[in-house]
């Protein structure tokens, strides 16, 4: 059974960069320290990212994992409204929308979690 | 010179990027003493179209903008360094491009110069045409086409370089191929080996958007800090025989290069990283690894190379609908209420002539969709500080500016206290793409006479 967590934002743990190709965008997820990339693997899912990004109606969103960079590539589809083509969105090629994904809340141990406060301290 | 490591430094990475990155990469080439090449990507998916236009206007024209303002202040010192210039900046017209920099070669009393125009990639002639109604999807054959240009790979500039040339002008090219070119003449590497193509290919990745591997566009302040980036120093590559590169920037610059910034952009418009297509390799990232071998430098090692793909992708520009934007601000007491009912009357003015989108900047705007669910949701903690946005588009102007109008007149007819109003028009250009086997659309090299 596992000790007692706190919720966490993605923010205080990963990186992200968009890219987009047409109305598909690849979200990637890095983690700031190898410690905390199972974590993610465990908390960040299909299903996860596809609930946080369910206003934009993907109609696939697919994870591809990287242990040597300890990073995950998403690959979400047509949630651009038509990207720059047809999308009324200001940000149309939706490069803001790493930041959408860092703020997901997932759940950190406890012991973790002051691992975390320290790396920020030494950043 | 030391010829067993190729430095590549670029110095744009789309076409409207900073115009003084140039001189501290070429410096820091000539500085290591390595054999170096200088590159420039310039061209976004729409900025070809954009190029094409200009040309119709004029047919001197169509060439990047910023490239006079990109290469006059590094030319010279490029060429007495025997540092070859390699550019997409041709864009929808190679050949003006290369009288231009024959022209700037001359002003600065260059006399001889060999400038090499890599072609073949336009596709929007009568012969073009004809190969698009056979690829295209039938729907997008009846549409204006403003431009289309097959994605042309490495050998063509790898051939021009070993031939001799200083400046290498191409208009669409794969944007890794602007370095996979380079390294294959330097190293004599096969069109099909394929595991150093593999590598060069992510080393191109790597560098083609400039910056964002040497801290632009990573900044988070207090997350991820970035020293000097106002003075971001642009990317170079240093390429061994066997394929294996190091990231590195210009020196006495500012930005950073860490194992962070090149995963961020190792992954940059990735979908399956074992299957990362170009006109060259098919480029495998799956085992890709990246260490910090110094300060600012990263070697990536690990990736692999597969069989190139026996078609090349196509893009095509249509002359698309018109959008309109228009913005007002709401402040203090129940401004966020105020800028929703603006947003009701809009809707009802307009009913259902055109699908229109609102925001509310500072609330929700970007993360939202276009339908509007979010922001029918959506609460702002604070709400004393609305600027509401109206997006629509249509291929009927008129109706665009119906919609502008109706913004407008929110001064007078609309909810207390409303300002700032400004309304844009702009033409939308729509793309398509498709696949073309390779050898229907082979590249053309010429030396400029």
């Amino acid at each position: 059974m596992r000790s007692t967590t706190q919720q966490i934002e993605l923010h205080h743990l990963a990186h992200s960069r968009t890219g987009d190709k047409g109305g598909t965008a690849n979200v990637s997820l890095i983690a700031h320290n190898a410690n905390w990339f199972p974590l993610l693997v465990e908390q960040v899912t299909e299903e996860t990212v596809g609930k946080l990004f369910r206003h934009r109606h993907p109609t696939s969103v697919k994870r591809y994992v990287l242990p040597k960079l300890g990073a995950m590539n998403f690959v979400l589809e047509d949630v651009l409204d038509g990207g720059v083509n047809d999308s009324l969105n200001l940000d149309s090629h939706g490069k803001t929308l790493s930041f959408l994904l860092l703020s997901l809340k997932i759940e950190v141990p406890t012991e973790l979690v002051g691992q975390v406060g320290r790396e920020r301290l030494n950043q | 010179m030391n010829r067993s490591t190729l430095s590549i430094g670029c110095a744009a990475g789309f076409g409207g990027d900073r115009t003084d990155a140039a001189a501290p990469i070429v410096e820091s080439l000539i500085a290591r003493g390595n054999a170096g090449v200088l590159i420039f990507e310039m061209l976004a998916e729409r900025t070809l179209a954009l190029a094409q236009l200009e040309r119709r206007k004029n047919p001197d024209a169509g060439y990047a903008p910023l490239l006079e303002p990109m290469v006059r202040p590094v030319l010279r010192r490029c060429l007495e360094n025997h540092i070859p210039i390699v550019s997409n900046f041709g864009a929808a017209n190679p050949q003006a491009a290369a009288k231009l920099i024959r022209q700037i070669a001359q002003e600065q009393g260059i006399s001889k110069l060999r400038i090499a125009v890599i072609e073949g990639d336009d596709l929007s002639d009568a012969r073009g045409h004809e190969l698009l109604r056979r690829y295209l999807k039938p729907a997008d054959t009846e549409r204006e086409i403003v431009s289309a240009n097959v994605y042309l790979g490495a050998a063509a500039i790898a051939e021009a370089l070993r031939a001799g040339a200083q400046v290498v002008v191409t208009g669409r090219v794969a944007d890794p191929s602007l370095t996979v070119g380079p390294a294959m003449a330097h190293f004599g590497w096969s069109e099909t080996d394929w595991e150093r193509l593999g590598q060069a290919t992510m080393a191109g990745h790597l560098l083609e958007c400039g910056a964002q591997v040497t801290g632009g566009y990573f900044a988070d302040p207090g997350f991820k800090d970035v020293p000097e980036l106002h003075n971001v120093g642009f990317p170079i590559a240093e390429l061994s025989a066997d394929g294996s590169f190091v990231i590195t920037k210009a020196d006495n610059t500012g930005g950073v290069v860490d194992a962070r910034t090149v995963k961020e952009q190792l992954l940059y418009e990735l979908h399956d990283p074992a299957a990362y297509l170009t006109p060259d390799v098919v480029a495998d990232i799956s085992e890709a690894e990246v260490e910090e071998i110094g300060k600012d430098r990263v070697a990536v090692t690990g990736v692999r190379g597969h069989q190139r793909p026996e078609t090349l992708k196509v893009t095509v520009c249509f002359v698309g609908g018109w959008l309109g934007e228009a913005e007002i601000s709401y402040a203090g007491p129940n401004a966020e209420a105020r800028a929703r009912l603006a947003a009701e009357i809009i809707r009802r003015r307009m009913g259902d002539v055109l699908k229109i989108r609102f925001d509310l900047i500072g609330s929700l705007s970007v993360f939202a969709d276009d339908d509007g669910n979010a922001l029918a949701e959506f609460s702002p903690p604070n709400g004393r500080d609305a600027r509401l946005r109206v997006a629509g588009a249509d291929n009927n102007r008129a109706v665009v500016e119906q919609l502008m109008r109706e913004v407008t007149a929110l001064y007078t007819c609309g909810p207390a206290g409303g300002g700032g109003i400004r309304t844009t028009i702009t033409q939308r250009l729509n793309s398509a793409s498709c696949f073309i086997p390779r050898e229907l659309v082979p590249p053309t090299s010429t030396f400029l006479d």
